[in-house]
């Protein structure tokens, strides 16, 4: 049995949440989305099937709002709210993302809810939380990642290209997982408790303890990290670490082996290919492999262990530059040291490794008559399993469904949407 | 913190303190930022955090222990800063799993523990002793959560990552850059920060799992898999219509196609590495932006769809960033927010640190009291709950700061058995 299975969640719609109510979703909770009349805009963003222009048809839609039933109320009309408040109090948890002040214009706001659901509970994820004087500032997912530390971060050693938004809504969906985790943690508590209570999510608050380094080296010792081409951020340039492969892909490197015998294994590897007269340096590895010990700490100290570290590093590259990226992974992997190969993300996803661990997921698609593979789950939970329980929500689907158990006919329904 | 529960939190009962999770407790061997993140939403959240480390190594098994950042000139494996950052209001207490003492002592901690939580690379666990099997046997309903680069089954099962290896290996890498060069990738550990978020939720799940049903279970998290889930679309792109990222004029750098937007992106400002970015989401939006260039060319007809505005974004960026470079960053953000456009100067961590009305209301940075750093700050979580909020005061512990207590409060342990465990070397 999933772990929410039983939970009702209701949703407004909007593209800011969308994925925190599929997290809930894919876990077994029974989510309801609330549209506004004509569809949440998120249905007419591309990709589509076909490149068709379609409501029906967005594969962004289709992703972000798996395992939702969906429903239309115009939330301007009255008695649309009075279905909303009956929605509500058949429900366990209200998740959304409109702008601060609008529930409230419309008295459905955690003051108004509660009193017909006294244990609900709440989480508002807004770009800035509901009381902060930035609160009405318009954002994109841009906005938020430059405003709140990410972007600053990310980009080219070359200082002249702007730093670079890493793509993928990743600002909306790093504030999905904290609304997320808001949800749970107090879903745990009313568990314990039967109380529920109001949670209010900052997005910008989100982004800006999402990045590592960059906010502990000011808070910690007042220094301001750079961005770098595909590794981290630091107060000073590093060397770098991503390199171009024989087949012209790109491999991340940067750790060296870890143990004497490791540096030895790297200089067999690099007889094996024919490449150590090509690496003057390589003789340190060789050596490397009867010492008893090598510590990163003795670099810059012991001549002779910086001359060992210098030359895993000169072997990496040369090895890497050698070999299509996926055989350098491999090979470097199996000699224990951490490589990675950049993958694009339907590389990715037909990798053996995550095809065995059965990553890919069908999900049927009844309205096409045959199934779609997906992502699957993030995490593997044998017990209270993830699992897509169905496609995303045509618009306004499911409601004889869920507003007809709530004792609303087809002509009240009309006076909804 | 909170009160030492004899009995471990059965479910169905009463928070403690008034706090969210004080009723659950953590046997806890998780390190650097992609476990110990975990952890710290949880300890913030009032769960009784135990770090168990390793006595021999001063738990630097966790390299954070001892590495840059420090307060001062002092080093050691206490003044690590990221640590501290990442190991707030849990406790610590050293344990030495390579002598049968220190193994006992470990199975009393998880016979009274709610989760036992780890990433190490695949197997460790197993070899001490303490694999899935061995902890149910301890406890039947123990939750264990292992999350490492790869997970623990499949064919990269024993190879090694680090948090820009998954961001490789899961796509992430890829889709941050410009197109027709190398990748940019993130300049930190976004799957560090973010695999951490799964561990997390899947603690939380699997703690509600129990709450209702009295069963525990085994959760194999994969970093680099739960990276994969964030690129949706893009794989619905593929399965659904055959179009791979890996093509022409992809990844799109600071553009936007999903939704279409243009101009969007980050231009050049007055000053060294300054920068603003931009976002018009509309031809509304757009007259906005071209009211405040107010020069001749932003009023041409061109522009004034999204797609003349697309069709020679090039060229519109050019332009734009010749309106931007001379301006100071915020005044821009400033007048471009007030005509109801997005836009946020790209903020440098002093500028959102210390000058941002947007995180210093929030709380964002409590400081917090470390037994030998002193009053130190840190990332605060970006949520307020009403009832029960978090609670972020005391620093990461030091090496085996609370191994005493733990002994004698959580096990019973009087002084004379704990003095001849620290004589034996176990703790």
């Amino acid at each position: 049995m999933s772990a929410l299975h039983g939970t009702r969640v209701v949703e407004i719609s909007n593209e800011r949440i969308a994925f925190a109510g599929k997290l809930l979703g894919d876990m077994g909770a029974d989510v309801v989305l609330v549209e506004a009349p004509g569809g949440d805009s998120s249905r007419n963003y591309a990709p589509f099937v076909d490149d068709e222009p379609d409501p029906e048809k967005s594969l962004y839609w289709w992703h972000y709002n798996t395992s939702k039933r969906g429903i239309v109320l115009d939330l301007e009309r009255e008695t649309a709210r009075d279905a909303f408040m009956k929605l509500i109090a058949s429900a366990d948890v209200l998740i959304e993302s409109e702008a601060p002040g609008r529930l409230a214009s419309l008295g459905l706001d955690y003051d108004e809810l509660c009193q017909i659901k006294p244990d609900l509970i709440h989480v508002s994820m807004t770009p800035f939380g509901r009381e902060n004087s930035r609160k009405d500032e318009p954002v994109t997912d841009l906005t938020i990642l430059a405003g709140g530390g990410p972007v600053w971060s990310c980009g080219y050693d070359d200082h002249s290209i702007p730093p670079i938004r890493g793509g993928g809504n990743q600002g909306y969906q790093t504030g999905c997982h904290y609304a997320v985790l808001s949800a749970l943690t107090a879903i745990f508590y009313h568990g314990a408790t039967g109380e529920g209570q109001f949670i209010d999510v900052s997005m910008h608050a989100s982004a800006n303890i999402t990045t590592e380094m960059s906010s502990y080296f000011h808070l910690v010792a007042g220094e301001t990290v750079i961005r770098q081409t595909g590794r981290h951020a630091m107060p000073m340039m590093t060397m770098p670490v991503q390199i171009k492969c024989k087949d012209g892909r790109y491999a991340t490197t940067g750790m060296p082996p870890r143990s004497p015998q490791g540096f030895g294994d790297l200089y067999d590897w690099l007889e094996e290919l024919g490449l150590v007269e090509q690496l003057p340096e390589a003789l340190f590895l060789d050596r490397a492999r009867h010492r008893e010990s090598i510590g990163f700490a003795e670099i810059g100290v012991d001549e002779e262990v910086t001359a060992i570290y210098s030359a895993a590093r000169e072997a990496i590259g040369l090895i890497c530059e050698n070999l299509p990226v996926d055989e350098f992974f491999k090979g470097a992997q199996k000699l224990g040291i951490a490589v990675g190969s950049i993958l694009s993300p339907e590389e990715a996803y037909e990798d053996p490794h995550f095809v065995e661990r059965g990553f890919q997921v069908e999900v049927e698609h009844p309205e096409l008559g045959h199934s779609i593979r997906y992502p699957g789950a993030p995490y593997k939970m044998p017990t209270s399993p993830w699992r897509i329980s169905r496609r995303a929500p045509q618009l306004g689907e499911h409601a004889e469904e869920v507003l007809g158990e709530l004792g609303f006919d087809a002509a009240a329904r009309k006076e909804f949407s | 913190m909170i009160e030492s529960n004899e009995s471990p939190s059965p479910h169905g009962s009463v928070a403690a303190n008034g706090t969210a999770l004080g009723t659950v407790r953590i046997c806890d061997f998780t390190g650097q930022l992609a476990g110990a993140g975990a952890t710290k939403w949880l300890a913030a959240f009032g769960a009784e955090v135990i770090r168990i480390e390793d006595p021999v190594n001063q738990g630097t098994w966790d390299v954070l222990r001892n590495m840059v950042p420090f307060v001062d000139d002092r080093r050691g494996p206490d003044l690590g800063g990221g640590f501290n950052n990442h190991n707030v209001e849990k406790k610590g207490i050293t344990l030495n799993l390579r002598t049968d003492r220190g193994k006992e002592i470990l199975t009393e901690i998880v016979e009274k523990s709610d989760v036992v939580s780890e990433n190490f690379a695949a197997g460790v666990l197993d070899r001490w002793g303490f694999g899935w099997e061995e902890l149910r046997a301890i406890r039947e309903d123990i939750i264990y959560v292992s999350n490492c680069g790869f997970g623990q089954v499949g064919p990269y099962g024993s190879y090694k990552t680090w948090g820009p290896i998954v961001q490789a290996m899961s796509g992430l890498t890829f889709t941050s850059g410009l197109p027709d060069t190398e990748p940019a990738g993130w300049g930190y550990s976004y799957m560090d920060h973010t695999g951490g978020m799964y561990m997390a939720l899947a603690i939380l799940f699997a703690l509600i799992h129990k709450q209702r049903t009295g069963e525990g279970q085994w959760v194999d998290l994969s970093c680099t898999e739960a990276g994969l889930t964030l690129n949706g679309p893009a794989i619905l792109d593929w399965t659904v219509n055959g179009r791979p990222m890996r093509r022409a004029d992809q990844p799109e750098g600071n553009r936007n196609s999903s939704p279409p937007m243009a101009p969007h992106g980050i231009f050049a400002c007055r000053g060294d590495d300054e920068w603003v970015s931009i976002a018009c989401r509309s031809d509304a939006d757009w007259e906005v932006l071209a009211g405040l260039i107010d020069e001749p060319w932003a009023r041409e007809a061109k522009w004034k769809t999204l797609a003349g505005r697309i069709d020679q974004q090039d060229d519109l960026e050019t332009r734009i960033t010749s309106w931007t470079r001379g301006q100071d960053k915020f005044d821009l953000q400033r007048r471009v927010l007030a005509g109801g456009v997005p836009s946020a100067a790209v903020q440098k961590p002093p500028e959102r640190i210390d000058n941002d009305p947007g995180t210093s209301e929030f709380g964002l940075w409590p400081e917090v009291e470390h037994t030998k750093m002193g009053r130190v700050r840190v990332d605060g979580l970006p949520v307020h709950f009403a009832k029960t909020d978090w609670k972020i005061e005391r620093g990461g512990p030091c090496v085996g700061e609370h191994t005493d207590e733990i002994l004698s409060d959580l096990l019973g342990y009087d002084a004379d058995e704990i003095a001849k465990l620290h004589e034996e070397g176990v703790v």
